[in-house]
């Protein structure tokens, strides 16, 4: 009953069948990575530099997945891309700054340089950030469903909307640039081999890290994960099977929307908070999202650290106002051999 | 009373109408076939009474229930269920998780329903973890029926079951609608198979131009000259 007895491949579909697998895709980033550590080695940067760099994309792979995870997981449950999940990492970014600032200030929990009120803003904005994004989507987005509205018609209300939130961030926080806490030292410590990272960075990688498990175990354990990977699969059959709908909506939001905010805390942990930092952001995201296959969850997490490590490493050699351009440079490679993306089934 | 009526029922998509006022019964413990050249309205019937589809006019009554127009998510509660044409797995979930989405508004422990599925389809047991879209086409089938009887229906509703199989397949499936029914579910199907489901239906209809033109027991359909002239392809 087998379907997959074909016959003798000619030489050339035998080529095609290997350019287009995913193990040449590997190796074909690895090769990419080696062009970056000639080019490096030819500008004269050290190896300690490079590896320094490569950590460096590593964890800024972790924020970024943060944010890929939601983008993928409202394309799949939703069928929209949601040009706003950007500026809804800034506006949980901001809404962590808001409740660090009202809680009384304790001392660092050495060796970080945040004390207990960063981890209670992530326990109290994470979900709230995930509640009101799920609200935005029935003020906004159920109503385009209803009517059903053209894709062009989600991308620009989610647009609108990503300009609204950056706008309250102008209003409440003004356009200049701050931190979670001004003036407090970030010493940095050497992990290993002269590469320095801030122990900071360390907690941002562990708990992107810790996330990223709670949602694997969540798709692939509960109830709630298996019918939002159904509804993903085929919407139809999902109703027809009594799944509710509006249910696989609401977690799906609770999900992408509080990873989104957790994301934007954590990087602007790492490196400061500004008004724009999200919607510079969602480009890398999206990019990260289509090399993984648009609507993959496990995709997005390999795209995202593919993108993450690409961006950094590529400063090593050319100015680092490129970066962006790098990583989508190395999404188009990486699309022009396997359209469907990493993650994709081929045809 | 049967426990699936359906009355005068017109309907159609946006401005077109397909159904010009369709009639049909269905009986407790009964297999009903729905036959007919293509583009009758067949699976337009069966979108219909699952809520896909509202009726213009008539009324669908289940159970002594008017659910003319209600959502598919509240009929699976009331035991009727729906096997659609095509597209009718998850694709990306394992076999087992296709079956664990059929008994989902149920809460608690869904391994006796599952175990009755594997009894009825032992193929399915042996590929529990395999995903359904690397399936071939008779498995997903056997996946698409054990999905629609996890919540052990009272109706099971079945669209085109046999389409794009080889004749072998199309006559195991049959043999397990039979099987499904001999356990007291009820079923109505469409086919374009049409010997095949007449001969082991109780009842059929035939459905042209979206109206019943002739209906009796499945035997004496496939005898009736007429309709082998009209219908069958002589």
């Amino acid at each position: 009953m087998t379907e997959n007895s074909s016959p003798a491949l000619r030489p050339g579909e035998r080529v095609r069948n290997l350019l287009t697998s995913r193990a040449f895709i590997y190796v074909l980033l690895g090769l990419v990575l080696l062009g970056f550590v000639i080019a490096a080695q030819a500008k004269g940067v050290s190896a300690n530099s490079l590896l320094s760099l490569f950590v460096r994309g590593t964890l800024l792979g972790g924020t970024l997945a943060l944010g890929a995870v939601g983008v993928t997981l409202v394309f799949a449950v939703l069928k929209m891309a949601n040009f706003a999940h950007g500026d809804t990492m800034t506006f949980g970014a901001y809404m962590g700054l808001l409740v660090i600032m009202v809680l009384p200030k304790g001392p660092p929990l050495a060796p970080f340089s945040f004390g207990y009120e960063f981890l209670l803003a992530l326990l109290i904005v994470v979900p709230l950030i995930g509640l009101f994004t799920f609200g935005l989507d029935q003020a906004i987005f159920r109503p385009l469903r209803a009517r059903r509205a053209q894709p062009i018609m989600f991308a620009m209300a989610a647009l609108g909307l990503a300009f609204g939130l950056r706008s309250l961030v102008y209003i409440f926080w003004g356009a200049d640039f701050t931190y979670y806490y001004v003036g407090r030292a970030r010493p940095a410590v050497e992990l290993f081999a002269g590469v320095r990272v801030r122990p900071d960075q360390l907690f941002i990688l562990g708990l992107a890290v810790v996330l990223i498990v709670g949602v694997y175990l969540l798709l692939e354990r509960t109830k709630i994960g298996k019918a939002m990977r159904a509804t993903a699969d085929n919407p139809d059959l999902a109703r027809v099977s009594g799944i509710d709908t509006n249910r696989v909506i609401l977690w799906t939001w609770l999900i992408g929307g509080g990873l989104a905010a957790a994301g934007g805390m954590l990087y602007a942990l790492d490196v400061q908070l500004r008004p724009e930092m999200g919607w510079w952001l969602l480009l890398p995201l999206f990019a990260s999202v289509i090399l993984g296959t648009l609507g993959n969850a496990y995709g997005a997490l390999a795209g995202a650290f593919v993108i993450g490590i690409v961006w950094q490493m590529s400063s090593a050699f050319i100015n680092p106002t490129y970066g962006h351009g790098v990583a989508f440079l190395v999404m188009v490679l990486v699309l022009l051999f396997r359209p469907e993306g990493l993650f994709g089934r081929s045809k | 009373m049967p426990l699936l009526t359906v009355e005068n029922v017109v309907s159609g998509y946006g401005e077109m109408q397909v159904l010009r006022g369709v009639n049909l019964t269905v009986g407790h413990n009964e297999i009903v076939s729905i036959v007919g050249p293509n583009g009758a309205g067949k699976s337009t019937v069966m979108k219909l009474v699952f809520g896909l589809l509202k009726p213009w006019e008539g009324a669908v009554t289940f159970d002594g229930r008017n659910i003319s127009g209600m959502a598919p998510e509240k009929l699976v509660k009331l035991g009727l269920s729906y096997v659609p044409q095509v597209e009718n797995v998850f694709p990306n979930l394992t076999v087992e998780e296709n079956l664990d989405m059929g008994g989902y508004t149920l809460s608690g422990s869904l391994d006796q329903q599952k175990e009755r599925v594997y009894e009825l389809f032992p193929r399915l047991a042996e590929r529990r973890r395999q995903r359904a879209g690397k399936m071939s086409g008779g498995e997903r089938q056997m996946v698409a029926m054990g999905r629609a009887l996890m919540l052990d229906p009272k109706l099971l509703m079945l669209d085109e079951p046999s389409a794009g199989l080889a004749p072998l397949l199309v006559d195991m499936i049959f043999e397990k609608v039979v099987e499904v029914n001999k356990a007291g579910v009820a079923v109505l199907m469409v086919e374009q198979n049409a010997k095949k489901s007449l001969a082991l239906a109780d009842r059929g209809y035939v459905l042209a131009t979206g109206q019943n033109q002739v209906d009796g027991p499945g035997e004496k359909l496939l005898g009736d000259p007429e309709v082998a002239r009209l219908y069958l392809g002589g």
